[in-house]
């Protein structure tokens, strides 16, 4: 299943880019399926998606929730919480 | 009703008086944020900031008479003292124009996908969330 994966803030940092184009298996189809996904990738994303790690999420540029479902052709985008004002 | 995402400075004056061009406003109300102590640059998501902002706006028409509003956040390098967002809402009484002024801070610093990124003296450093934002975002389920 592909999807379009944006990473920002420090987590942008940590993996190295701010987004890429990922072909995930069919069994990933929640946000905090595709976290495990992308923690299991080693290196950067390890670290990156420690279950330490305090992320939110957003599908199609709406906050949601760890559960959400996500499907072919979303654009997920992993961020640390938002500090703007 | 204007939300903007913007790396350039704003003009407060310009701003509060185009939305007062209004014989039912009676009461505009206004915040200004600014950078404190030390440099920072501020990130954002593209698309989504001027959705969740939009949104923000959005649900503070439900809960208050809001005539017109206007929220300009900056993102990019910025110094101390620079302004970082506006709010300025309209509404026939002061107190819909200052309760709709806060609650669009108080939503804007907990859902509005901005990152600030701070140069310390001991280096940069991404700025934390602070639990006292969500709490005060928190405080308006009740109201």
């Amino acid at each position: 299943m592909k999807l379009k994966v944006l990473y920002f803030a420090s987590v942008r940092e940590k993996v190295g880019k701010d987004a890429e184009e990922l072909d995930v298996p069919a069994g990933v189809v929640t946000v905090a399926a595709l976290r495990s996904h992308l923690r299991g990738c080693g290196g950067n994303y390890e670290n990156a998606f420690a279950e330490r790690a305090l992320l939110r999420a957003a599908v199609n540029q709406d906050m949601v929730q760890p559960s959400a479902r996500i499907k072919a052709g979303d654009e997920v985008a992993f961020f640390p919480p938002v500090t703007g004002g | 009703m204007r939300v903007a995402v913007q790396r350039e400075v704003f003009d407060v004056g310009y701003e509060i008086k185009r939305i007062s061009n209004n014989k039912k406003i009676g009461a505009v109300a206004s915040f200004i944020g600014q950078v404190r102590d030390v440099a920072m640059t501020l990130e954002h998501y593209p698309g989504m900031t001027e959705k969740a902002l939009a949104a923000i706006v959005e649900e503070a028409k439900k809960r208050w008479q809001v005539i017109d509003c206007t929220v300009i956040h900056r993102y990019g390098e910025l110094k101390p003292t620079d302004p970082i967002v506006l709010v300025v809402v309209a509404s026939a009484h002061r107190a819909d124009a200052f309760a709709a002024c806060e609650f669009l801070m108080d939503y804007l610093k907990t859902r509005a996908p901005f990152w600030k990124k701070e140069e310390t003296p001991e280096g940069e450093r991404w700025v934390e969330a602070k639990a006292s934002d969500d709490q005060a975002a928190e405080r308006w389920r009740q109201a």
